[in-house]
C-alpha cells in the first residue's frame, strides 16, 4: 500500500552549513542499498527532508531491510503521500489509512499534527483536536491516549499531506563517505569484520587488505574473506579488497626469527603492507579488529610492538569489547555464520605453542634485523602482485 | 600442465552422455509416467538405460532401481531390508571402514535397538573373515561390505563373505557397497552372492545426482520414499530421465574393453607407487598391488600436512584429496586410516592420489616431478 518511505536522519541535522554534504552523502548511500533490491525507486530531498519513492511495484521487506542498513538513518516511515484537498478529504484518507494498517482496532491512539505550510486553514492543535474526533466516531473501538498512545499518528501538512504511523529504527550514526577513509586489516575470523562495520557507522568509508598464504590456507579460505567483505559491504559502500600473497615473507621470518616471535613480528610487516596500500588509496588510517588482551599478539605491550611500525593512526573500534559482545555485532550484521567456517588462515598456521606475550619492541626489532636486506623485495613483490577485488553489496562488482 | 588425480572425488561426464542428456533435457523431455508418445519415449529411454546396465552385471532389468545416487542406494539398501526382514531377527553387520552413507544408517539402527557388529580390519584394509564368521547367527538380516574402499582402495573378500553368510546367516541379505569398483573390476551379483550392490553415477563419467541400487530378484526390500509408486513403487518419484540415460550410457561405456583398460590402469598405478616410494618419508598404506583396485593409491608423507601438500600440488595444477574428499571438510580424523591402525601423524599427512582410464603416464610422471620438489620444501616450515 506505501509507496513512500520518510527517512528520518538524526545527528546530521545539527551540522550547520555542512548539512547539505551530509544530506546528500545519505542520498548517495540509500541509492547504494537500493541497487539490489528488485523495482525502481526514486530518492529526493524536499524540505529538509528525505522520501524514498517506488516507482512500480516492490517488496515492502526487502526495502526497509535495505535501507536498516543505511548508516546515518535513524527511522523508515512507509508514509502515505496525499494531496490536500480539504478536510473532509483528509478526513477520509486518514480513515482509510487506519482501517488498512490497524484491522484490529482495539488499540489507543494520539493524533500529532503538524502544520508546516502555515496556509493551512487549520492550526496543529486543532487538526489533533478535529481528527481525533473524527475517527473516535469512525472507528468506536479506538481510544485516546494521549501519554502513552498503540499508535502515534502523524499528520503533516506539507507540500502534500504526509500521514504515518511506523516508524522502524535504522541504524544510526553518520552516512558512509562523510569522514574519510580507512584500511580495514581483514581475516577470516570474527573480529575484523565487526572493526570495520563500527568504524564504517560513523560515515567512514572502508577498503581493506587481505593476507593469504597458499598453500598453507586454501582457496575457500580467502572466498570466505571476499564474501565477509561482501556482507560488510552492505553497510559500507563498494569496498575495494586487497589480496596480498604473504607466503613468503612468513616463510622467511620463520627461518630467521625466534619462533616465539613470528607472529608480533608477521602482524608487523602485515601492518607495513597494509599501510603502504592506505597511502596509494588515500585512507586516513587503519582499522584492525584487535582488543585488549584477547590472544598473545594482542597484549597491550604486543600492540605497542605492532604499532610501532605505523605511522598512520590506527582505530581499534573493539579494542574494549569481550569477545561475547562482538559476536553479538557479528550476529547482528550477519558475518557470524561466514566468519566460523572452519577454514585456517595465515595467523595460525606456524603459531608458536608458547608465543611471546610482553614482546619488547627493541628485542623484536633486533631480530627483525636479520631480515634487512633480503625481505625488502619480498613485500614489493606481494604488494605489486596484489589482487584487487571490489565487492559491492550484491556480490564482487 | 594439469593432472586431475582426484577420480574417485568424481570424473568427468563423458561426452556422450552429456549429449544424450543435454537431448533429453531440452527436446525429448516427457514424463515416463505420462500415458502420451512423448512419455513413452521417455520410459523407452529407461528402458534402454537398464538393458546397458544389466548387461554389465549380468543382471536382469528388473533388479534395477534408479535412484539419486550412492548415498540414497546405500541408505535404501540397509533401510530396505531392515525394514523388510525385521521379523527375521534384529542383528546387522558391517566393517568398521564404510562410507558414512553405510555407517550412518548403521548408527541410527542401533540407536532404534539392532544389534550391531562392526567388523575390523587389517594392517592392508582387508576385512576380517574369522570376525564375520564369528558375528553370523541365524539372527542375522543383514550385511554389508564394501567392494573397494573410498580411501585406500583395498578390495574386500566380498565372494568369501557371501560365502560364509549363506553358510551360517540364511535370513540375511548380502550388501555391497561397489561404488568405487563398479566399472573398474568385473561384478556379477548373481553368481558372487550378492543381493544387494549400490552404484554411483558421476565415479564412473556419469552425471552426479544418479546412481542405482541393484536388488536380487526376491530379495526381500521395503521402499524408503513413497509416493506416486514409480519404479513399481520401489522408489517414487518421477524419474530423472536424462540422467538415468546418462549413466546407462556411462556404465555401458566403462565396460567396453575393461580388463584393457584396468591392466593399463594398473600398470600405471605400480609405476606411481614405484616412483613415489623413492621420495624418502613416503609411505603407501592399503594392501599389496594385487589386492587393491587399479585406480586408488593412498600415500602419507612425513613432516607435511595433507592440506598444505594438496594445495601446493593444486598450485601446479595436480588435483587430489587429503584423505577421503567426502570427510575432509572437516579437520576430523579419517575413519578407515585409524582402523588400519595409521598414527595420527601419519594420517595428517595422507594423501589420495585416485586415477581414471583416461589418466596419462604424462599426467602421473608431471605429478611425480611436483611432488619430487615440493615434499622436501614443505617439510622445512612445519610449526613448533
Amino acid at each position: 500500500m506505501y509507496k513512500s518511505f520518510l527517512i528520518k536522519y538524526g545527528e546530521i541535522a545539527i551540522k550547520g552549513k555542512n548539512r547539505y554534504l551530509f544530506e546528500e552523502a545519505l542520498v548517495r548511500q540509500i541509492r547504494y542499498a537500493l541497487e539490489p533490491v528488485e523495482g525502481e525507486f526514486a530518492v529526493r530531498r524536499l524540505q529538509g527532508r528525505i522520501y524514498v519513492d517506488a516507482l512500480g511495484t516492490y517488496d515492502y521487506d526487502e526495502v526497509t531491510e535495505a535501507l536498516s542498513r543505511v548508516f546515518g538513518i535513524v527511522g523508515i516511515c512507509p508514509v502515505v503521500l496525499t494531496e490536500d484537498e480539504g478536510f473532509d478529504a483528509l478526513v477520509k484518507d486518514v480513515c482509510a489509512y487506519m482501517q488498512k494498517v490497524y484491522p484490529d482496532k482495539n488499540k489507543t491512539f494520539k493524533v500529532h499534527a503538524r502544520r508546516a505550510r502555515k496556509n493551512y486553514p487549520m492550526d496543529s492543535m486543532e487538526l489533533n483536536a478535529a481528527l481525533g474526533e473524527k475517527l473516535l466516531s469512525a472507528f468506536p473501538n479506538l481510544k485516546v491516549d494521549v501519554h502513552h498512545p498503540d499508535i502515534l499518528l502523524c499528520v503533516e501538512i506539507r507540500e502534500k499531506i504526509n500521514i504515518y504511523s511506523v516508524e522502524i529504527p535504522g541504524p544510526g550514526g553518520m552516512p558512509v563517505g562523510t569522514n574519510g577513509r580507512a584500511m580495514l586489516l581483514l581475516s577470516g575470523g570474527i573480529d575484523s569484520p565487526v572493526a570495520g562495520y563500527m568504524t564504517a557507522k560513523r560515515g567512514v568509508a572502508i577498503d581493506a587488505v587481505y593476507f593469504h598464504a597458499p598453500p598453507y590456507t586454501s582457496e575457500r579460505a580467502k572466498q570466505k574473506v571476499v564474501d565477509l567483505a561482501a556482507v560488510i559491504s552492505r553497510y559500507t559502500g563498494k569496498i575495494r579488497l586487497h589480496v596480498v600473497n604473504f607466503t613468503d615473507i612468513q616463510l622467511m621470518i620463520y627461518e630467521q626469527c625466534p619462533h616465539a616471535e613470528l607472529t608480533i613480528i608477521m602482524r608487523r610487516y602485515m601492518m607495513r603492507i597494509a599501510e603502504q596500500f592506505a597511502v596509494s588509496d588515500d585512507c586516513l588510517g587503519l582499522i584492525t579488529g584487535e582488543s585488549i588482551g584477547q590472544v598473545a599478539s594482542q597484549t597491550m605491550q604486543s600492540l605497542a610492538a605492532t604499532n610501532a611500525v605505523c605511522t598512520m593512526p590506527v582505530y581499534r573500534p573493539l579494542i574494549g569489547f569481550d569477545k561475547k559482545e562482538i559476536i553479538d555485532v557479528s550476529e547482528k550484521i550477519g558475518a557470524y555464520e561466514t566468519s566460523i567456517l572452519p577454514f585456517e588462515d595465515c595467523c595460525t598456521i606456524f603459531v608458536a605453542k608458547h608465543p611471546v606475550t610482553k614482546p619488547s619492541l627493541r628485542v623484536i626489532e633486533r631480530s627483525e634485523q636479520k631480515l634487512a636486506g633480503k625481505i625488502e623485495e619480498l613485500i614489493q613483490t606481494a604488494v605489486e602482485t596484489a589482487e584487487l577485488i571490489c565487492v559491492a553489496a550484491g556480490g564482487e562488482a | 600442465m594439469e593432472a586431475y588425480l582426484d577420480n574417485s572425488a568424481t570424473t568427468k561426464c563423458s561426452g556422450r552422455a552429456a549429449e544424450l542428456m543435454m537431448r533429453l533435457l531440452t527436446e525429448e523431455y516427457g514424463n515416463p509416467s505420462s500415458l502420451h508418445g512423448m512419455g513413452a519415449l521417455a520410459e523407452k529411454y529407461i528402458r534402454e538405460a537398464k538393458k546397458k546396465i544389466a548387461k554389465t552385471l549380468k543382471a536382469g532389468e528388473s533388479e534395477l532401481i534408479f535412484t539419486s545416487g550412492g548415498t540414497e542406494s546405500n541408505n535404501l539398501a540397509i533401510f530396505g531390508s531392515v525394514w523388510a526382514n525385521r521379523r527375521a531377527g534384529n542383528e546387522i553387520i558391517t566393517t568398521a571402514i564404510e562410507h558414512p552413507s553405510v555407517l550412518q544408517p548403521f548408527r541410527q539402527l542401533e540407536e532404534l535397538g539392532y544389534r550391531v557388529a562392526y567388523l575390523p580390519v587389517d594392517a592392508s584394509g582387508t576385512v576380517c573373515l574369522n570376525a564375520l564368521s564369528d558375528a553370523l547367527s541365524r539372527q542375522t538380516i543383514l550385511v554389508s561390505i564394501m567392494h573397494v574402499n573410498n580411501e585406500i582402495g583395498t578390495i574386500e573378500p566380498v565372494e568369501e563373505a557371501a560365502a560364509l553368510i549363506r553358510e551360517k546367516a540364511p535370513n540375511a541379505l548380502f550388501h555391497v557397497d561397489a561404488i568405487q569398483s563398479y566399472g573398474k573390476l568385473r561384478i556379477h551379483p548373481k553368481k558372487s552372492g550378492i543381493d544387494l550392490l549400490s552404484v554411483s553415477g558421476h565415479k564412473i563419467h556419469g552425471p552426479k545426482g544418479v546412481g542405482f541400487l541393484y536388488v536380487r530378484d526376491k530379495a526381500k526390500v521395503k521402499p524408503i520414499l513413497l509416493g506416486g509408486g514409480q519404479q513399481g513403487g520401489m522408489r517414487s518419484g518421477t524419474e530423472n530421465v536424462p540422467a538415468i540415460a546418462g549413466l546407462g550410457e556411462a556404465a555401458a561405456q566403462a565396460y567396453e574393453n575393461l580388463e584393457a583398460k584396468t591392466e593399463a590402469m594398473y600398470a600405471l598405478r605400480d609405476y606411481f607407487i614405484r616412483e613415489i616410494l623413492q621420495i624418502p618419508g613416503v609411505t603407501v598404506n592399503g594392501a599389496s598391488a594385487e589386492q587393491s583396485a587399479p585406480h586408488i593409491v593412498s600415500v602419507s608423507v612425513e613432516g607435511v600436512r595433507s592440506e598444505v601438500l594438496l594445495h601446493s600440488l593444486e598450485e601446479k595444477g595436480v588435483y587430489v584429496s587429503a584423505g577421503s574428499a567426502c570427510s575432509s571438510n572437516k579437520p576430523s580424523v579419517s575413519k578407515t586410516l585409524t582402523a588400519i591402525g595409521l598414527k595420527k601423524e601419519r594420517i595428517e599427512g595422507t594423501v589420495r592420489f585416485s586415477f581414471c582410464t583416461c589418466t596419462t603416464k604424462e599426467e602421473v610422471e608431471y605429478a611425480l616431478a611436483q611432488l619430487a620438489e615440493i615434499i622436501p620444501f614443505r617439510r622445512k616450515f612445519t610449526r613448533k
